[in-house]
């Protein structure tokens, strides 16, 4: 969605360059955006645009997968379907939903069972009828989806680019001797400075090595998918870290690294604080509440920034079709690029602190006891 | 925000977090890492070797200066020696040109008054001579009278009497 919206904006840019204003009133519309379409250039008024299911839109996951490149390419890729019934898996494309999302097309597959699709989530059919109000939080309702979507494979792109990156980056170390080229200039410096600013001093001197891939992963694929997601056009483009199922399944692997790197003083800290002994009763739970506290600041963080980002962003240009006049679209372009320049920004700073908080949150539970320590804790709220 | 079926992308994102940590820790994280480090640890031999060769040339430098020192030290010594035979040297020779000038000054005033004293005998002499004529002379006129004669000769004998 984000896509078309933002080719539309590309659009009414070139043509106001090209005719100025009053011209650009002869674009043709597209087929099957009704939003966009019907909002542009001049002629909106005529449907409602709503801005908040543009960016619930863009912002979260699908079945298909829109890839569009301005003036050239415009195709909508239906991605596999694949339904945990708890008797088989069944997988088809999504194609067959037809692009229905209300719950009207009823798709069977080979073993007969029966599937709707209402908001992005397949309910069996002969559970839900068209209308129904459905959560995706009905599990007796559905059966468990691992459907390989849209931000599934956005994962997979991001992943797939950072390899790309660190392949050729490593290529470039392949002579000991000599200075490493290429793509390491741009790559070395970061990994230095999370080695040297992030894990040594949270983690120490003699314990930090064995975190630095994990720190480094987190860090690298943050920034990419956040990079990534600035680029307004397939294959990039996608709200990743703006997700957060994303978020949260890297602050649960903080988490998990966390409990399972604990040292003795660690436990000691959150069952038996230094307190007297008649806190305990308050004390003891908000010690065990924290370490559930800390990967959720994490993942909420990260989410609401990048997820923000996107809104702002896809607001802006939605703004033009609310206003329903093209005149708005330079407003709206100045303050779509000075909002990409925060978000760059952005995606640095968001990836720095969730690694460095990893680090922190690792570093808490793995240090010796020391008496410095309270002042590192205290940076951390 | 549509999140379709919450299990479905946190069963990708752990599926692909996880091969792709394996993978990258695999070919990228460690190669870099390890290139890294060995790149810092030659750095810093390189630098603690530059330090000992600096050190060393330091002392090399030491070691010259102090030679210069001495070198310069001698050469003084050699001069003020040599200076110092100069004078001697010289002073000996002034000495001995004034002992010989003394000398010869003692030759010449001997010689001065050895000839001085010829003269005066060859003066002593001419003069007897003289003297001799003269009277010879004086007697021949007035030796008519032979007492008178006498006489004078007595008177004037006593007061030539040398000088």
């Amino acid at each position: 969605m984000k896509v078309a919206l933002l080719r539309t904006v590309f659009r009414v840019f070139v043509l106001l360059v090209l005719f100025s204003g009053p011209f650009s009133r002869a674009q043709e519309g597209h087929s099957g955006h009704a939003e966009a379409a019907t909002g542009e250039a001049g002629h909106a008024g005529h449907e409602k645009v709503d801005a908040g299911e543009i960016v619930a839109h863009h912002t979260g996951d699908s079945h298909e997968y829109l890839v569009e490149i301005p003036f050239l390419l415009h195709k909508t890729i239906h991605l596999p379907v694949i339904l945990w019934t708890g008797k088989g898996l069944s997988i088809f494309s999504s194609a067959r939903f037809k692009g229905d999302n209300e719950g009207k097309v009823v798709v069977t597959d080979d073993k007969g069972n029966r599937f709707v699709r209402i908001h992005e989530v397949i309910y069996y059919a002969d559970k839900v009828k068209p209308g129904d109000k459905v959560s995706a939080l009905d599990f007796d309702k559905r059966p468990l989806d691992f459907s390989f979507t849209r931000n599934a494979l956005a994962i997979l792109i991001v992943f797939g680019l950072l390899f790309l990156v660190l392949y050729y980056t490593v290529k470039g170390y392949r002579n000991p001797k000599k200075l490493p080229k290429g793509m390491a200039g741009f790559i070395e410096p970061i990994v230095l400075f999370i080695r040297d600013d992030v894990a040594i001093p949270n983690l120490g001197k003699d314990k930090y090595e064995k975190f630095m891939p994990y720190l480094l992963t987190v860090f690298f694929f943050i920034l990419f998918s956040n990079l990534v997601g600035l680029i307004p056009f397939a294959p990039f483009g996608h709200n990743l870290t703006g997700n957060i199922l994303v978020t949260f399944v890297l602050a649960v692997f903080t988490f998990i690294l966390t409990t399972i790197n604990g040292n003795k003083h660690y436990w000691k800290e959150i069952f038996t604080p230094e307190v007297p002994k008649a806190l305990w009763p308050i004390m003891v739970p908000i010690e065990i509440l924290s370490m559930f506290t800390k990967p959720f600041a994490l993942m909420v963080r990260l989410f609401a920034n990048i997820l923000a980002g996107h809104t702002i962003m896809i607001s802006l240009v939605a703004l033009i079709f609310i206003l329903g006049t093209v005149y708005v679209s330079p407003v709206s372009g100045f303050f779509i690029i000075f909002m990409s320049f925060i978000e760059l920004l952005v995606a640095f700073i968001q990836a720095y602190i969730f690694t460095i908080l990893s680090a922190l949150f690792i570093g808490l539970a793995i240090q010796e006891h020391e008496h410095g320590e309270h002042h590192t804790e205290e940076t951390v709220h | 925000m549509n999140l379709t079926a919450p299990e479905s992308l946190i069963f990708w994102m752990t599926l692909f977090f996880l091969i792709f940590f394996f993978l990258l820790t695999k070919f990228a994280w460690k190669p870099i890492l390890k290139a890294v480090k060995e790149r810092e640890r030659n750095i810093e031999a390189a630098v603690d070797e530059a330090e000992r060769v600096k050190q060393e040339m330091a002392k090399l430098k030491a070691d010259n200066e102090k030679l210069l020192q001495e070198a310069r030290a001698q050469r003084d010594q050699i001069l003020k020696e040599a200076r110092e035979l100069k004078e001697q040297m010289l002073q000996e020779a002034r000495a001995e040109a004034e002992k010989q000038r003394a000398e010869e000054l003692a030759k010449t005033k001997q010689l001065i008054e050895a000839e001085r004293q010829a003269a005066l005998k060859d003066i002593h002499h001419h003069v007897a001579k003289l003297t001799v004529e003269m009277a010879e002379k004086v007697l021949r006129d007035q030796l008519a009278d032979k007492a008178k004669q006498e006489e004078l000769i007595r008177k004037n004998l006593s007061e030539l009497k040398l000088n």
